[in-house]
């Protein structure tokens, strides 16, 4: 990098790995890197037969028409609201998850606790949300055991109020992925030095003494290092559940920005707009993820980069 | 040890291991009941189980929605098609990736720190659900099989947790292969390979795992093409029917009076999630030494 001379005896010698991060490379940048010269679709009206060299330049008027529409600002709503809800239920799940599983003493309690706690991961979203429906329908285990509580009197179609459907996403995010993301703070509370629980104990310390300070101030830097990392991801993950449980009756709640580009780009036939879009949501991601490490690094926490 | 532990015990310690058993024996119970109770509608018959009702049990067991399911000739092809790209895929992904993060891991390449850049970017910008189907299309990838192996088959995730792997290995078994006159491709197959089974193993799983469940690119990129379906699309428009029926009692064929698409949904569920469930137990090992590795940043 830094004017370091190479020199061609070096180059020769590495032919293999030349020839090989030629291939790389070249995979990369079609893959990768080709997608965003699309990008330009976004300041056209792009029509298929046109090509990108025929296309119409409309410059910003595909964004301007996005942020005029309704529905879409009502889409960001809906993304962020679902996106910060999963990111916040799904951290502190794992993180107690992983606090409490590390509590137990029985080997076999605890191994067995975890295995079934992967489960879910390994599922797609096809079965999980198959799964919620059942448990959700009107003959589902939910309502009976609401019905026979007394809490309701007649079986509710969750599916149907727009009030549960964001906490139904959340839910399902909780079940499908605590186990799998507890994992990383299990590892990192098994690094914490035995002899500061030690010490504690011998201090007289009770359980909840000893988590609250040793085992939470161990695994900080473990949580913010992965809250930064999943910070940039709130606006990615909104679509898979949202698009395989939302229906007409929850639309105005249940539709992504992910959605939205799918609806207009793909059914809609109008690549533009969907392009657009997901250039907006690209952009969002970018500037959470800086600001969020910028914010780490003021802080004095560990940051990414 | 253990009995100090004992007699230390305050009655708020003693508060807690209660609760702490009550929440996780909750845990499992709010995780494994909805995966036995699929298994119990799969196995009932599908009249019957539109009444609700059925728990753990079938209540009227029957093997005639695993029939159906069998029966029908794309859930077949789906099956086929899933089987072949997990393993195509799984195989090639292995490949390239630990080709990839043998160059990025060479101390001594010269491009090490710009080839590893280019990668990492990826993992920040993409260019978006539209730009990437235009050229698939443009590709010819669409309406075609290999959608599912070429595009996502380097992943710079997968990539840096092999890299973080290899450049834990000791430097002293590369250097004295060299002498012996080894070259970089001999020195990746035979000397840094067969110490790295066990991320190679890692990383399998969790390629072969995301091909296996997903199903956006079967219903985005080869709608049109029902001879590339997968098992997990299948699944879904299942559900969808479902989802639209609300289970109401309404057979569509009167030949098979017995089942619902409820049941048939469960049935397909079942045979979808049965190899991971059977499999998954074994890998353990595996993908907590990878998922701690990947989240190690650089």
């Amino acid at each position: 990098m830094k004017a370091k001379r190479i020199s061609w005896k070096e180059l020769k010698n590495q032919k293999f790995l030349l020839i090989c991060t030629a291939c790389f490379v070249v995979y990369g940048i079609i893959f990768y890197y080709l997608p965003l010269g699309g990008w330009i679709m976004a300041f056209q009206n792009y029509k298929t037969k046109d090509g990108f060299f025929d296309s119409q330049w409309v410059g910003f008027e595909k964004f301007k028409f996005l942020f005029s529409d309704a529905t879409f600002l009502r889409v960001i709503r809906n993304t962020l609201a679902m996106g910060v809800l999963n990111l916040v239920c799904t951290f502190v799940m794992a993180i107690v998850f992983a606090i409490l599983l590390n509590e137990v003493r029985l080997a076999i309690g605890k191994k067995f606790v975890q295995t079934v706690s992967y489960l879910p991961h390994f599922l797609s979203w096809i079965i999980v949300t198959g799964i919620l429906h059942d448990a959700l329908s009107s003959s589902g285990i939910i309502n009976e055991l609401l019905v026979k509580l007394g809490i309701l009197d007649t079986p509710i179609n969750f599916f149907a109020h727009k009030g549960y459907f964001w906490p139904i996403v959340a839910f399902a995010n909780v079940w499908k992925e605590t186990g799998w993301n507890a994992i990383v703070y299990l590892a990192a509370i098994t690094s914490i030095d035995p002899s500061l629980y030690e010490a504690a104990t011998i201090d007289g310390a009770g359980r909840w003494a000893k988590i609250k300070n040793i085992t939470l101030p161990g695994i900080r830097p473990t949580i913010m290092i992965l809250l930064i990392m999943n910070i940039g991801n709130v606006l990615n993950a909104g679509f898979e559940v949202q698009y395989l449980l939302g229906n007409g009756l929850v639309k105005s709640v249940s539709e992504t920005i992910d959605i939205y580009t799918l609806t207009w780009g793909v059914s809609q036939n109008d690549f533009s707009l969907g392009t657009a879009a997901g250039i907006f949501k690209s952009v969002v991601a970018i500037i959470l993820i800086v600001a969020a490490n910028q914010f780490a690094k003021k802080t004095g926490e560990q940051r990414l980069f | 040890m253990k009995k100090h532990h004992k007699m230390k015990t305050g009655i708020g310690d003693k508060i807690f291991v209660v609760c702490n058993t009550i929440f996780l024996t909750a845990f499992v119970v709010i995780t494994l009941y909805p995966v036995l109770n699929t298994v119990a509608l799969s196995l009932n018959d599908g009249v019957d189980a539109v009444r609700g009702g059925i728990h753990l049990i079938p209540r009227m067991f029957t093997l005639k929605n695993y029939q159906t399911v069998l029966n029908q000739k794309n859930i077949i092809t789906g099956a086929y098609i899933t089987v072949a790209r997990t393993v195509l895929g799984t195989v090639l992904a292995l490949i390239t990736n630990a080709l990839l993060a043998y160059v990025v891991s060479r101390k001594k390449f010269v491009f090490r720190s710009q080839l590893s850049l280019f990668w990492v970017i990826t993992m920040y910008v993409n260019g978006g659900m539209i730009p990437t189907l235009i050229l698939y299309r443009n590709l010819g990838l669409t309406n075609s099989f290999w959608v599912y192996i070429i595009p996502g088959m380097i992943g710079a995730f997968n990539m840096l947790v092999m890299r973080t792997y290899m450049e834990g290995l000791p430097d002293g078994l590369e250097e004295s292969a060299q002498i012996d006159g080894a070259g970089d491709f001999r020195i990746f197959v035979s000397i840094i390979s067969p110490l790295c089974k066990p991320v190679y193993a890692t990383v399998a799983l969790f390629v072969a795992v995301a091909q296996w469940n997903s199903w956006f690119d079967a219903m985005l990129y080869n709608r049109m093409a029902s001879e590339y379906t997968t098992l997990q699309y299948e699944l879904m428009k299942l559900l969808n029917s479902v989802m639209q029926q609300g289970g109401t009692a309404n057979p569509g064929s009167t030949a098979q009076a017995a089942v619902t698409p409820m049941t048939v949904r469960a049935a397909a569920t079942v045979v979808t999630m049965l190899p991971i469930i059977c499999l998954y137990p074994f890998l353990q090992r595996y993908f907590v030494t990878g998922m701690t590795i990947g989240s190690v940043k650089e």
